[in-house]
């Protein structure tokens, strides 16, 4: 046996389906292998069809970008503007150590300083409010370092949003991150968050529009995308994400792919299937009455402090004014 | 040929696929993206014994 015909059994040169140039990606669940020139021109159209499908803005509407300095925020900033969308970026330093948020910070900084026309807006959380999430963590002893992130990036995210007039917040969320949160909320039993997850979180009074441009591009195509685009983004995961739930989801969901392609799509668009469609976890008492933060004034379910506020009360600086 | 992943290298003798390098090391082929010479290339692309290749976790960032 030649080394040769070896080489061409084993498929040595996969092929780009449109040039026949040598593909840099194979996507199986799509049956498609692309060259890295139109995988870059590929992975543009899809979001522009989510956009579209999912109604997510208008050619006109001013889009927040939420920029945490990784390879789905900065390629999702970086098809936005592509795409021709008013997009600025908004990166909030969380503090977190070993480097993490200052290496997070620049490469938000040296993408759009890259890019004349991006603006980019950086909140600096320690700074601004008296102490990043490490220290937040440690000061609120049960709270753990994910969830008061999450919810402080989601505070700071809509008031920039509210004050500066845009019309809706993007997030770098990809179909993996979907599912993985799908399966947790599933397993939990979480109907009211199965009621909510999907590509657009309409805007209310005080709250702005959240959309999810990237919800049909896997993380793989959003990692390559950065790569072959000349991205340089933090390849490292966030230091308190290690051992994380949604990580060892994402795991088993990646076995489940491998075993039969396409079971992310099948999983998550079922989802939208099952409540749009077929009226899946509805209910008509949803509806929650919402009351201004006696400080900030965000909307919050309670009459009183909002969450956000209530973490600094007593201990930090005055959020009065913030951002 | 060389395998980069994180702080980890592995001396591996060239002719496989990028495939089966990265099984061969332990690591989910669908859980990294391989470069060589800083371009990305597919998995199915037989190696040389001189190739130099980086892998980057797909899943990254905060």
């Amino acid at each position: 046996m030649s080394s040769s015909w070896w080489l061409s059994f084993r498929g040595a040169d996969v092929k780009c389906k449109l040039c026949g140039g040598t593909a840099v990606i194979n996507m199986h669940q799509h049956r498609l292998s692309l060259c890295g020139e139109h995988f870059l021109q590929w992975v543009p159209v899809q979001v522009a069809r989510a956009i579209k499908k999912y109604r997510m803005f208008g050619p006109d509407e001013r889009i927040l970008v939420a920029v945490s300095g990784g390879k789905d925020s900065l390629a999702l900033w970086d098809i936005l503007l592509g795409l021709g969308y008013h997009a600025d970026g908004l990166h909030i330093n969380l503090g977190v150590g070993n480097g993490y948020s200052a290496e997070s910070q620049a490469r938000a900084e040296a993408f759009a300083a890259a890019r004349p026309g991006a603006a980019l807006r950086v909140v600096d959380l320690a700074r601004e409010y008296g102490a990043g999430i490490p220290e937040l963590a440690r000061m609120r002893r049960g709270r753990k370092a994910c969830s008061l992130c999450g919810m402080v990036k989601r505070h700071i995210m809509n008031q920039a949003a509210c004050s500066g007039g845009y019309d809706a917040i993007a997030t770098g969320h990809n179909l993996d991150d979907e599912v993985a949160v799908l399966l947790q909320n599933t397993l939990r039993w979480s109907v009211s968050y199965l009621a909510r997850q999907a590509p657009v979180l309409p805007g209310e009074p005080g709250l702005a529009r959240k959309v999810k441009p990237l919800v049909r591009l896997r993380e793989r195509e959003t990692a390559a995308y950065a790569l072959v685009r000349g991205i340089d983004y933090i390849y490292d995961e966030c230091p308190h994400a290690e051992g994380a739930t949604t990580l060892f989801y994402k795991e088993i969901l990646s076995q489940l792919e491998t075993r039969s392609r396409g079971t992310k799509e099948m999983f998550y668009l079922g989802l939208l299937d099952a409540r749009e469609q077929q009226g899946a976890f509805r209910s008509d008492d949803e509806k929650v009455e919402m009351h201004p933060c006696a400080r900030c004034g965000q909307p919050t379910t309670a009459p009183g402090l909002c969450a956000f506020c209530r973490l600094w009360a007593g201990g930090t600086k005055d959020t009065q004014g913030e951002v | 040929m060389r395998l980069i992943y994180r702080t980890q290298t592995w001396e591996l003798r060239g002719g496989m696929t990028v495939r089966d390098a990265i099984r061969k090391v332990g690591l989910d082929p669908e859980a990294v993206l391989a470069l060589r010479d800083g371009v990305l290339i597919n998995e199915e692309t037989i190696l040389a014994e001189d190739d130099v290749i980086k892998l980057v976790a797909v899943v990254s960032g905060g």
